[in-house]
C-alpha cells in the first residue's frame, strides 16, 4: 500500500522515528495529504506501523483500482461476447521479452511450415537471413542494388539526416562557419546549399556504379583466364598422383620409424626415480610416523579420536566413491635394462588383482620364484602400505642372509631335490610331514615356497572375505587329514588356486606356530630352526592380523588353561614347556608390546605373571625359565617402561634363594618362594673353588628344556650365571623404575637382600661389584615426595531457576500453550482478520458501486433533462415561429 | 553247623537256623551258630549273618521275646529260679548285646559294605529298642531311648584309628530326624571328653606373637598342638559339622522312632535342649587342642553353621580369640566369628583393629581366604566413626602392599582403597593435598604395629600413584582414578572380590573385535632384536 511507501518520505515531520521501511520516497507528498497518527507514549520495543497514513492517497489508488477492475465487470455485466487476447504469452510474466519472441517466432514458423498440400514435395522451409529469403539473396547477388548503400551505410547519414531532418539549420551553421574560415565566401542562401547536397549525391552514385561495372567486367575476364589455365592444370595432376602410388608400397624404415614413434603412446611421465637418500628419508618419515602412532596407543588415548568420524572433504558427493590408489608402476631399472618383462608377465597372468599385494605378484610367479634374485620389483612405492612393505624389505634381507651363510653349491643341491610348488598343509601334520627330516636351510625354503605359492595376492577380491571366513577355521580343520600330494607342476600357482591359497596360507601362521612349539618342546629343542621361522611368522603375521592374533591367543589360553587346572587340582602349578615361553617371547615380536591395550599382548602380560607367581621354584631348570620370563617381561614394557610387581617378587626370590636361610626384617617374601624348606637354598654355592673358575657368560636356553648339569661344577656354574643374570635384571628394574614415585619402597626388600649379598662375601668379585653398582644406583635416585594434588575437576554449576522460555510467535494472548495450539489460534486470528478485511473491501466495492450507479442515474436524469429542455426548446421554438409567421400572415 | 561251600549255601544255612529259632524256643541255640558266623574271615558270610541277626533279633523284638528291665549276670540268670520263659527271655537278652556288641566291632570292619550293613542293622535296632522299650518305664509317658546302644554306635562311628568319613556320610541321613541328632550331640560330647581325656593336654598354649610369618607361626603350631589324634578329630569333626539345626521350634516332628504321641515334658521336643546339646557338643570338642586342618574347617563354617544355632554364642569367645591370636589365616578365618560376636553379641574386643592391621603383610593377597578377608575387612572400615588416623593407616599400608600384588589382587585393593578415601572425607589428605611441603622422605613408617603412631596421616598415597604405570592396562585405569576428584558412589567390590588370574585373562581375550596393531619392527630371528635383554642373557646353543 502506498501508506507505507510514504512513511520513508515523513522523516522531517516532527516526532516520527525514522522508519526503516524503505519505500521508495516520493519526491513530494502532499503534506496535507499526511495524516500523523500521534503516539501518547513511546513504548520501547514496539514496532509502530501504522503511524503516519495518507488518506487521500490510498483512497485514491483504492477507487482507481475499482474502476479499472470492478466498474469494467459492472458495465460488461450482460455482455457476452469477450474480447481474448491470444498473443502467445501476452499475459504471462513468467516468461522474458526475449523469450517470448523466440516462442512467437517459433509458433509463427510452424504455423507457416505446416504442409498446405501434401503433395508438394518442393515445399520446403525457407531459410532467411536477416528476414530476407538466402534463395532472394542468391538470385540477386550480382544485381547491384543501386539504392542501398551497403558498403558504406554511414557515411553521408550524418550530413544528410542532418541536411534533411535538421531542417537545414545545423548544418547550414555549420557550413557557414566552415566557409568562413576557409575562404570567406560570403554564406549561400539554404536552397543553393541543398540543391549542391543533391547533386553531390548524386554524382557519388554514378561514380560508384561505374566502379562496381569495372569490377565486374574484370572479374569476367579473370574467369576467362582461368579456363585457359585450367586446361592446362588438368593435364598435370594425374601424373603427380601416379608417384605418390609407386613410392607407397616400398616405405622406408626410417619412415616408419618416425611414423611408428609418431602415433606410438607417448611415455607417461612417471616420477623419477628415488635415490637412496631420497628412499631412506621415506624409510625413516615411514618409521616416525609409525612410531608416533605406537607412542599414541601406548598412552592408551585413541579413544576419542577412534570415535571421529573420517574426515570428508566438502567437495566430497557421498556417493561412495574413493580416489584409488595410483597403482602405476614405478619406471625401474634392473642391470641397466627397463623393467619391463614384470609388467608384462604381470598382464599375460591375466586377472592379477591390482591391490598393492599385486606389487609382487611378479615375485610369485613360479618361474620367477627359483631365481634368487629375482627382487628387483622390491622398489615399490613407499606409500604403499606398512603389511606389504615390510616382509617384502624383510624377504631382501632373507636370501641375502642365506647367500652368506649356505654355499652356493648346497643351496644348488637342495634346489635340484625340492619341488618348486607346495599345496598348502590342511593340517598341522601335513606341515609336519612335510618339514620334518630336512635341514634348516630346506625346511625354510619350503616354507617360503609354501607361502609364495598361495599368496593372498593371487585370490583376486578375496581377500577381505578369507579374513573373515579363515578366523573361524583356523583350528577346526586340524582334524581332517589330506592325502599329501607334491604337484611339481607351475600351472597350480596360478589364478584359479588362488583363494584356496590365501585361506591356505592364512592357517599357515596357526601350523607353524605349533610347529615352533613342538620343536621347542623336541630333547634337544631345536632353537636354530625357530629362530629362521621367526622372520616366516613375522611375514605371515604382516600378512594375515587377525587370524595370527587368534593363533596365538589360542597357546596362551591352551597354556593358561593347564596352569589353571593345575592350581584347583594341586594347589600350585609347574612352570610351563619352553613352547610357552617361546611363545610369549614370539608374541612380543609380532606385536607392539608398548601398547595400553593390546589383544594378544595384554593376555600374553597376565599371562606371564601368572607364571612368576603361581609356579614355585623347585629346581635349576625352573630358576633358568622363570630369569627367562622375567627377560620376555622387561621386553614387554622396555618402551612404555610400565611397573610389574610380581617381577620384583621373583627377583627378590630368586636373590633369597642364593643366600643362606636367616630369619632377617626387611623384606617379605611372597607367595611362590618360602622362607624355609627345601628349595630355599637352590642357589646357594658353598665350593670355593666352583666360585673362583665362573666365567660370566649367557645362559643357554636348553637349559629351560631339561639340560642335566654333567657335573657339580657346571650346576654351580650354573647358579652363578643364574645370579648373575638375575642380578643385571634387578639393575635393569632400578633403572627403569626410578622415576617412580615410590621407587625407595619399591625396592627396599631388594636393598636389604642385596646387602646382605654383599656382607655375606664369597661370591666372585664380578657379583659383587654388580650388587654394589646396583646399590649405589638405588641409592642415587631421588626421593619423589611431592605431595599429591588432584587435578582440578571443573566446579559444579549452581542449580540455576532458568525461567522457561517459550517461543513467541505473536503478540497478544496467543502464548502459553502448546505449539499446534498456538499454530491453531494464530490461524484462527489470521482468519478473522481476513475475513474483516474481505468484509471491508465486499463494503467498499459495493459503496464504490451504489456511487457509480447512482452517478449513473443521475447523468441519465440529467441528460433526460437535458433532451426534455431541448424538446421543450425547439418546440418552443417551432411554436414561436409558427405564431410569428401566423402573426406575419394576420399582419399581411 | 555243617557248611556248604559258597554264599548261597551260607545263606541257606542261615536261613533255616533262622526260621528253626523262630519258630521254637527249643531251638533256641542255634542262635550262638549264627552269632558265630558273624566273625567269620569271609565278607559275605558276615553280611549273611547281619542280615540273619536284623531278621532274628527284629523279630524278637517286636513280639517282646526279649527281657524287659535291669538284666542280671547270664550266670546269676542261669543259676537262678525263675520261670523257664523268663530265663529264656534274659538269655534271649544276653545273646541280643553280645549280636550288638559284634555289629559294633564290624563297624570297624575293612569292608565298607559290612560296615554299612552293621550300622544300618544297628539303626534299626535302635528304632525297634526306641519302640519297644527294654527298659521299664519309671513313670507314665518316661521317655526312653535306647542310650547305651546308641552311643555304641557314636563311638564305632568317632573311630580313634580309621577316617570313617564315608559311613559318617551314610549316618548324616539318620541326622534328620530329631531324636537321632539329639542323641547323637549328647553321646559325640560324651565320646570327645572322654577320648580327649585319655590324651592329656600339655599346656595352654599361648598367642604366637606378632601375625608376621605366618609359615612359620603355622609350623611351631604344628609340633605343639598333637594332642587329640588327627583321625579322631577328623571322624569328630565330620559328625558335628553333620548336625544342622532346625530354625524353629515348629520343625521338630520327625522321629526316627516312632511314637504315638509327643509329649511336652519331653527334652528331646524342644529346640532350647537340643541347642544346649549343641553348644555343649561344640565347646566340649573346641576347648582341646585341635590341629590347624581342623581349626580351619570349624572357623570356615563357624559364621554360618555353627555361631547361629548356639544357645550362648558368647561362649564361643575363648575359642575365637585363641584363633585369632595364632596368626596368618586362622585369625584372617577367626576375624568372622569375631565380628559377628562384636557385631551381634555386644563383645568387647580390645585392639582388634591393632590386631587386623597387624593381620595385613604381602601375603594376604596370595592366599585362599583372600575374597573373605576382603569381605570382611571392608565390613570392618565401613563405620564412619573410626579415627581417620585409623583409616589412613589402613589405606597407606594397603596401597604399601598393593607394591607387591598380583593384578587380579590390585584390581580389588585398588577400589578398597578409594572406598576408603570416600567414605571418610578426613583422609583425602592422601591423595589430595595442596600446598603440603616437598618431603624427603615418606613419614610413613611401615615397621609400627600401632596405627596411630604410623603417621599416616602426614603421608601421601605415592604408591597409587606408581601404580598407575601398572602394565595392566585396568589397574592403571584403576589406580588414575585419584589423579581426579573422588567421585562419591562407592564402588562395589563384590564382582571384584573373587577374580582370579585366569579370570582377567580370559576377559583380556574376548574383549572387542578391534583391530590388531602390528609390530613395525621386523623380526631378524628369536633373538634378533639388538637392545634385547634376552639376547643380552640368553643364547640359543
Amino acid at each position: 500500500m502506498g501508506k507505507a511507501r510514504s512513511a520513508g518520505a515523513r522523516r522531517k515531520a516532527p516526532g516520527i522515528p525514522v522508519g526503516a521501511r524503505g519505500g521508495r520516497a516520493r519526491p513530494n507528498p502532499n503534506p496535507f495529504e499526511v495524516k500523523i497518527n500521534r503516539q501518547k507514549f513511546q513504548v520501547l520495543g514496539r514496532k509502530t506501523r501504522h503511524d503516519v497514513g495518507l488518506p487521500g492517497v490510498s483512497r485514491a489508488r483504492a477507487i482507481q483500482k475499482r474502476t479499472q477492475t470492478l466498474l469494467k465487470e459492472y458495465k460488461e455485466r450482460d455482455k457476452s461476447n469477450v474480447f481474448t487476447d491470444k498473443r502467445f504469452g501476452e499475459y504471462n510474466s513468467n516468461i522474458s521479452p526475449e523469450e517470448k519472441m523466440m516462442k512467437r517466432f517459433a509458433l509463427e514458423q510452424q504455423r507457416q511450415h505446416e504442409k498446405k498440400s501434401i503433395y508438394n514435395l518442393n515445399e520446403d522451409e525457407e531459410l532467411t537471413h536477416y528476414g530476407q529469403s538466402l534463395a532472394d539473396i542468391e538470385k540477386h547477388n550480382d544485381i547491384v542494388d543501386s539504392d542501398s548503400d551497403a558498403d558504406e551505410p554511414g557515411t553521408l547519414s550524418a550530413e544528410l539526416t542532418a541536411a534533411h531532418f535538421g531542417g537545414g539549420g545545423g548544418l547550414l551553421h555549420k557550413k557557414t562557419s566552415q566557409q568562413e574560415g576557409e575562404e570567406g565566401e560570403k554564406p549561400k542562401s539554404r536552397k543553393a546549399l541543398i540543391e549542391e547536397l543533391i547533386a553531390k549525391s548524386k554524382q557519388e552514385k554514378r561514380e560508384r556504379q561505374a566502379q562496381r561495372e569495372d569490377a565486374l567486367e574484370l572479374t569476367e575476364k579473370l574467369d576467362q583466364d582461368w579456363k585457359e589455365i585450367q586446361t592446362l592444370l588438368a593435364h598435370k595432376t594425374p601424373k603427380s598422383e601416379n608417384r605418390d602410388k609407386k613410392e607407397k608400397p616400398k616405405p622406408d624404415a626410417y619412415d616408419m620409424m618416425v611414423r611408428e614413434l609418431g602415433f606410438e603412446m607417448k611415455a607417461q611421465p612417471s616420477n623419477r626415480m628415488k635415490t637412496e637418500e631420497e628412499l631412506a628419508k621415506e624409510e625413516q618419515e615411514r618409521l616416525r610416523s609409525l612410531e608416533a602412532e605406537r607412542l599414541r596407543r601406548m598412552l592408551g588415548k585413541d579413544d576419542e579420536n577412534s570415535r571421529r568420524p573420517s574426515h570428508m572433504s566438502a567437495d566430497d558427493l557421498s556417493d561412495g566413491f574413493i580416489l584409488g590408489e595410483d597403482d602405476r608402476r614405478l619406471l625401474s631399472y634392473k642391470d641397466g635394462k627397463m623393467n619391463v618383462e614384470e609388467e608384462q608377465s604381470r598382464e599375460a597372468s591375466d586377472g592379477e588383482s591390482e591391490e598393492e599385494e599385486g606389487e609382487d605378484s611378479g615375485e610369485e610367479d613360479p618361474e620367477e620364484s627359483d631365481d634368487p634374485d629375482g627382487h628387483s620389483d622390491l622398489e615399490s612405492d613407499g606409500e604403499s602400505e606398512e603389511g606389504s612393505g615390510t616382509p617384502e624389505k624383510e624377504r631382501r634381507h632373507a636370501p641375502g642372509k642365506r647367500l652368506t651363510s649356505d654355499g652356493q653349491k648346497a643351496r644348488e643341491a637342495a634346489r635340484t631335490e625340492l619341488p618348486y610348488t607346495f599345496v598348502a598343509p590342511e593340517s598341522f601334520e601335513e606341515l609336519k610331514s612335510l618339514l620334518s627330516g630336512k635341514s634348516i636351510e630346506e625346511q625354510l625354503l619350503v616354507v617360503e615356497r609354501i607361502q609364495k605359492c598361495n599368496h593372498p595376492s593371487l585370490a583376486v577380491g578375496n581377500k577381505a572375505k578369507l579374513e573373515q571366513r579363515g578366523k573361524c577355521q583356523g583350528r577346526s580343520e586340524q582334524a581332517e587329514n589330506h592325502p599329501l600330494t607334491f604337484v611339481p607342476s607351475k600351472a597350480t600357482a596360478g589364478p584359479g588356486g588362488g583363494r584356496h591359497g590365501a585361506l591356505a596360507s592364512q592357517k599357515l601362521f596357526g601350523f607353524l606356530l605349533e610347529y615352533v612349539g613342538d620343536l621347542a618342546t623336541n630333547d634337544p629343542p631345536d632353537l636354530r630352526v625357530i629362530d629362521k621361522l621367526v622372520v616366516q611368522l613375522y611375514n605371515l603375521c604382516q600378512m594375515f592380523p587377525e587370524s595370527a592374533s587368534d593363533s596365538i591367543k589360542f597357546v596362551l589360553r591352551d597354556a593358561m588353561h593347564e596352569m589353571e587346572g593345575m592350581i584347583e587340582t594341586k594347589g600350585r602349578a609347574a612352570f610351563p614347556g619352553l613352547d610357552v615361553l617361546i611363545y610369549l617371547k614370539i608374541a612380543g615380536m609380532l606385536f607392539p608390546t608398548s601398547d595400553f591395550w593390546h589383544p594378544v599382548v595384554t593376555p600374553a602380560l597376565v599371562c606371564m605373571s601368572q607364571l612368576l607367581t603361581k609356579c614355585p621354584v623347585r629346581c635349576l631348570q625352573d630358576v633358568v625359565k622363570g630369569l627367562f620370563v622375567c627377560c620376555v617381561f622387561l621386553d614387554y614394557v622396555s618402551l612404555s617402561q610400565r611397573f610389574i610387581p610380581e617381577l620384583i617378587n621373583f627377583l627378590l626370590g630368586i636373590l633369597y634363594i642364593a643366600t643362606p636361610n636367616k630369619q632377617n626384617q626387611g623384606y617379605t617374601l611372597v607367595h611362590p618362594f618360602r622362607a624355609f624348606g627345601k628349595n630355599s637354598e637352590l642357589l646357594l654355592v658353598s665350593d670355593e673353588e666352583d666360585m673362583a673358575t665362573w666365567q660370566r657368560k649367557s645362559l643357554s636356553l636348553h637349559w629351560a628344556s631339561g639340560l642335566k648339569a654333567q657335573t657339580k661344577t657346571e650346576a654351580n656354574h650354573t647358579r652363578l650365571s643364574c645370579l648373575a643374570v638375575c642380578l643385571a635384571l634387578v639393575k635393569r628394574c632400578v633403572l627403569m623404575y626410578g622415576v617412580l614415585p615410590s621407587f625407595h619402597d619399591i625396592t627396599r626388600p631388594l636393598r636389604a637382600l642385596l646387602t646382605e649379598h654383599l656382607a655375606d662375601c664369597s661370591h666372585p668379585r664380578e657379583l659383587q661389584e654388580l650388587c654394589q653398582s646396583i646399590l649405589t644406583e638405588m641409592e642415587n635416585q631421588k626421593h619423589h615426595c611431592q605431595p599429591l594434588i588432584c587435578e582440578k575437576s571443573k566446579p559444579v554449576p549452581l542449580k540455576l531457576f532458568t525461567p522457561r522460555l517459550v517461543k513467541v510467535l505473536e503478540f497478544g494472548r496467543k502464548q502459553g500453550s502448546s505449539k499446534e495450539e498456538q499454530e491453531r489460534k494464530r490461524l484462527i486470528h489470521k482468519h478473522k482478520r481476513e475475513f474483516k478485511g474481505a468484509v471491508r473491501e465486499i463494503r467498499k466495492d459495493n459503496q464504490f458501486l451504489a456511487r457509480m450507479q447512482l452517478s449513473e442515474i443521475m447523468e441519465r436524469d440529467a441528460e433526460r433533462k437535458r433532451k426534455v429542455k431541448q424538446l421543450f426548446n425547439s418546440l418552443a421554438t417551432q411554436e414561436g415561429e409558427w405564431k410569428a409567421l401566423k402573426r406575419k400572415k394576420f399582419k399581411k | 553247623m555243617e557248611r556248604d561251600p559258597g554264599p548261597g549255601g551260607a545263606r541257606r544255612a542261615l536261613g533255616r537256623l533262622l526260621e528253626a529259632v523262630l519258630a521254637s524256643r527249643g531251638e533256641a541255640n542255634a542262635v550262638f551258630d549264627i552269632l558265630a558266623v558273624l566273625q567269620s574271615e569271609d565278607q559275605e558270610e558276615i553280611q549273611e549273618a547281619v542280615r540273619a541277626c536284623s531278621r532274628l533279633f527284629g523279630a524278637l523284638l517286636e513280639r517282646g521275646e526279649l527281657f524287659v528291665g535291669q538284666l542280671p549276670p547270664e550266670e546269676t540268670v542261669m543259676a537262678g529260679s525263675q520261670g523257664a520263659t523268663r530265663k529264656y527271655k534274659m538269655w534271649m537278652r544276653h545273646r541280643y548285646h553280645s549280636c550288638c556288641n559284634c555289629l559294633g566291632e564290624l563297624l570297624a570292619h575293612p569292608s565298607f559294605q559290612v560296615k554299612e550293613l552293621a550300622l544300618g542293622t544297628l539303626m534299626k535296632f535302635v528304632q525297634l529298642e526306641g519302640a519297644h522299650p527294654l527298659e521299664k518305664p519309671k513313670w507314665e509317658g518316661n521317655y526312653l531311648f535306647p542310650r547305651p546302644l546308641f552311643k555304641m554306635v557314636v563311638e564305632g562311628l568317632l573311630s580313634l584309628e580309621e577316617d570313617r568319613s564315608l559311613l559318617l556320610s551314610q549316618f548324616r541321613e539318620y541326622l534328620e530326624h530329631d531324636d537321632i541328632r539329639y542323641h547323637t550331640m549328647q553321646a559325640a560330647s560324651d565320646v570327645v571328653a572322654r577320648v580327649a581325656n585319655g590324651h592329656p593336654e600339655v599346656s595352654w598354649l599361648g598367642p604366637v606373637s606378632g601375625g608376621g610369618q605366618w609359615a612359620c607361626g603355622v609350623l611351631v603350631l604344628r609340633q605343639r598342638l598333637w594332642q587329640v589324634p588327627l583321625i579322631f578329630c577328623n571322624n569328630a569333626f565330620m559328625l558335628l559339622s553333620a548336625v544342622s539345626l532346625p530354625r524353629q521350634e515348629s520343625d521338630i516332628s520327625s522321629f526316627y522312632v516312632r511314637r504315638t504321641e509327643l509329649l511336652d515334658k519331653w527334652k528331646v521336643t524342644h529346640l532350647k535342649e537340643h541347642r544346649r546339646a549343641f553348644q555343649l557338643m561344640w565347646l566340649g570338642f573346641l576347648k582341646h587342642k585341635l590341629p590347624l586342618s581342623i581349626c580351619k574347617k570349624v572357623l570356615v563354617i563357624m559364621h554360618d553353621s555353627i555361631l547361629p544355632h548356639l544357645a550362648q554364642p558368647s561362649l564361643m569367645i575363648d575359642f575365637l580369640t585363641r584363633a585369632y591370636d595364632i596368626g596368618g589365616a586362622i585369625s584372617l578365618l577367626a576375624l568372622n566369628g569375631l565380628f559377628i560376636l562384636i557385631h551381634k553379641h555386644n563383645l568387647e574386643y580390645p585392639d582388634f583393629y591393632r590386631k587386623l592391621y597387624g593381620l595385613l603383610d604381602p601375603s594376604v593377597f596370595h592366599v585362599k581366604y583372600r575374597a573373605r578377608f576382603f569381605h570382611l575387612a571392608d565390613l570392618f572400615l565401613s563405620s564412619s566413626h573410626l579415627p581417620a588416623y585409623l583409616v589412613a593407616a589402613f589405606a597407606k599400608r594397603l596401597s604399601r602392599l598393593a607394591l607387591t600384588a598380583p593384578p587380579e589382587a590390585l584390581l580389588m585393593v585398588l577400589p578398597f582403597i578409594c572406598n576408603l578415601l570416600r567414605r571418610h572425607p578426613a583422609c583425602r589428605v592422601l591423595v589430595h593435598r595442596p600446598g603440603g611441603p616437598e618431603l624427603d622422605a615418606d613419614p610413613y613408617d611401615p615397621g609400627e604395629e600401632d596405627p596411630a603412631k604410623s603417621r599416616a596421616l602426614e603421608s601421601s598415597l605415592w604408591e597409587l600413584q606408581a601404580l598407575q604405570r601398572h602394565y595392566h592396562p585396568e589397574v592403571s585405569k584403576a589406580a588414575s582414578v585419584i589423579n581426579q576428584v573422588l567421585s562419591v558412589p562407592e564402588v562395589s567390590l563384590a564382582p571384584l572380590l573373587e577374580l582370579t588370574a585366569f579370570e582377567v585373562f580370559e576377559r583380556d581375550l574376548k574383549k572387542g573385535p578391534e583391530s590388531v596393531p602390528l609390530e613395525f619392527i621386523p623380526a631378524r630371528g628369536l633373538l634378533g632384536r639388538r637392545d634385547d635383554l634376552c639376547a643380552q642373557h640368553f643364547t640359543l646353543s
